[in-house]
């Protein structure tokens, strides 16, 4: 059984991060609807002290990877552990706070209640106030949940997810339909969470939010770890630059070169992705005398993230 | 080992139970599409045919309907608030976020019964105020808490359908659903008119129904017929089963195919 008994609640970061014992584990866990194979021989670990980002393409696994570690699913094979327990248990999901991609919660309920509600189901919740404080809904805690924004309601559901002081939260696309000012908002009040010393698990599609938030990001596709690093480490995955300019060189003549492993044209600006661009660059420049408009840029996530899970189509890389 | 996750002291079990039915009956008595047909419906049809529409033999049918409106007035809850409200909350991942915090199922569902059982006596109260004060019925109060009872059981019965149906169908279809076994159900269980007035292969039907069931034993209670409540409460009891075995086989096959 795990070492996490001799941690306790006070703990700094950095000695918690020293005994390196997972918070959440899976362990070679597969699971399977029918046919479909939704997570296949996964192994990922939760530290203490990390944010972790899960990314993926819809259908990549996330949802359920994360269905596991809260005991949604069971595992058909391998197993999932949270807190040394099996998530199933209770006691161990008493330290997680969940927030779900797509979770409507009672209409006629006010933000109060439901926030009352769910305090309830932990030993040492915070004080209501506190709560709603942090989520900003102070002003709104007598207004039924039907009365909100979309954006209002997303604060609710994050509320809930904080109340009872988890030390491992859990929150599935947490910013999907927010606008941006909403979005950084929320990223602020998740950097103020860790800096309490809690651990995030957050599934995302914006690159950009792994990015800005995750100390280490697993990347699935297809129901397996296709890369897990810091983010620095899976844009070095697929290190390279994109190369764009105007030229007479075919695409299809392009493609054929070394160093070019991707090549698109849109609206006549030829876009490459290279892993040489020095080498590639010398010879687009010999080939073609009346190129111009020629930009080198670095890969972005995005980029790194398509490449990795072979998704991308180049005419989606030029756009 | 695993003392983090063990040595922290619970909450109260009690507290989140209670709270649960508490919030349940709330939110449920907010949403006027619920409420109001729920607890108006049994209440406007006892006062049309009980006493309104009732003639000559005013007092034998107030006495008659409160018994059978009883019933009816009790479905409602148990099939729409526990039935289409679970079938709701499952689609709208109300029900996988219960999952994933830490609240013992049971709650959820024990939650859900409370609500029923409470709208269940307020309807049963406001038939019993209009049969004294609109029918003059007079029964012994421990007569009356005899019904009360009876009635009160049968809802757990019909908690049961309710869960069945919340299991089997769409959120979309539910409504839709539960009206069409809700009506035909309860007229054809004699809870709207006597079976007697109907054809004699509908009266032979009538033995598959639940509600005639439960409404032969409150009937009795209120001095109509005879009913031996052991067997009544047997066959309700094996009803629940039933409906809690295919409840729970659908709830399998749904996990198995990840929905």
């Amino acid at each position: 059984m795990h070492a996490v008994a001799t941690m306790k609640p006070g703990v700094s970061k950095l000695d918690v991060t020293q005994t390196r014992t997972p918070l959440a584990s899976l362990v070679g866990a597969s699971k399977r609807y029918g046919k479909v194979i939704a997570l296949d021989n996964v192994d990922l670990q939760v530290l203490p002290g990390e944010v972790l980002a899960v990314l993926g393409p819809n259908g990549a696994g996330k949802t359920t990877a994360l269905g596991l570690l809260m005991g949604l699913r069971r595992a058909d094979a391998g197993r999932a552990e949270l807190f040394g327990l099996d998530p199933r248990d209770l006691a161990s999901r008493r330290l997680i706070g969940v927030m779900l991609q797509e979770a409507r919660l009672p209409d006629t309920l006010t933000v109060v209640e439901l926030v009352r509600q769910f305090s309830g189901y932990y030993p040492t919740p915070r004080p209501i106030i506190e709560t709603l404080t942090m989520a900003g809904l102070n002003e709104l805690a007598k207004r039924r949940y039907d009365a909100l924004s979309g954006g209002q309601q997303r604060r609710v559901q994050f509320a809930l997810a904080i109340c009872g002081r988890p030390r491992l939260l859990f929150v599935d696309e947490p910013t999907t339909g927010l606008d941006v000012e909403a979005r950084r908002m929320f990223w602020n009040v998740l950097r103020a969470l860790t800096n309490e010393g809690v651990s995030i698990v957050l599934t995302t599609h914006y690159l950009e939010e792994a990015d800005a938030l995750a100390d280490r990001i697993v990347l699935l596709a297809q129901g397996r770890v296709l890369a897990q690093g810091t983010p620095a480490q899976i844009k070095a995955h697929a290190a390279g630059k994109r190369v764009r300019c105007v030229t007479s060189v075919a695409v299809s003549a392009l493609s054929s070169w070394p160093g070019v492993d991707e090549v698109a044209q849109r609206a006549g600006i030829t876009e490459l992705r290279t892993n040489d661009a020095e080498a590639v660059l010398r010879r687009l420049l010999a080939a073609d005398a009346q190129l111009s408009g020629l930009e080198v840029l670095p890969l972005a996530l995005d980029d790194a993230f398509l490449a990795l899970t072979g998704l991308n189509t180049a005419a989606q890389e030029a756009a | 080992m695993n003392a983090i996750a063990t040595t922290r002291s619970s909450p109260s079990m009690l507290a989140i139970y209670a709270r649960e039915a508490g919030y349940e009956f709330l939110r449920m008595l907010r949403m006027p599409s619920f409420a109001v047909p729920t607890l108006a419906f049994p209440a406007v049809f006892y006062l049309l045919f009980a006493v309104v529409l009732a003639g000559k033999e005013s007092n034998e049918r107030s006495i008659y309907m409160l018994a059978t409106y009883g019933v009816f007035g009790v479905i409602g809850p148990a099939l729409f608030g526990f039935g289409v409200g679970m079938a709701n909350e499952r689609e709208m991942g109300w029900m996988t976020l219960k999952r994933a915090v830490p609240m013992p199922m049971g709650a959820y569902f024990a939650g859900k019964i409370a609500m029923s059982l409470l709208f269940g006596l307020l309807v049963v109260l406001t038939l019993s105020a209009l049969a004294v004060f609109a029918g003059g019925v007079r029964m012994p109060v421990t007569t009356w808490l005899e019904l009360l009872g009876t009635l009160m059981v049968g809802t757990l019965l019909f908690c049961a359908l309710g869960l069945m149906i919340g299991s089997a169908v769409r959120a979309q279809a539910a409504v839709a659903f539960v009206n069409l076994v809700y009506m035909p159900m309860s007229v054809l269980s004699g809870l709207w008119m006597p079976i007697t007035v109907f054809p004699q292969v509908l009266q032979k039907f009538a033995v598959v129904l639940p509600p005639y069931h439960l409404a032969k034993l409150a009937l009795s209670i209120v001095g109509v017929g005879q009913a031996n409540a052991l067997q009544v409460f047997a066959i309700l009891a094996g009803y629940t089963a039933l409906f809690l075995a295919i409840a729970w086989r659908l709830q399998r096959t749904r996990e198995s195919a990840g929905s």
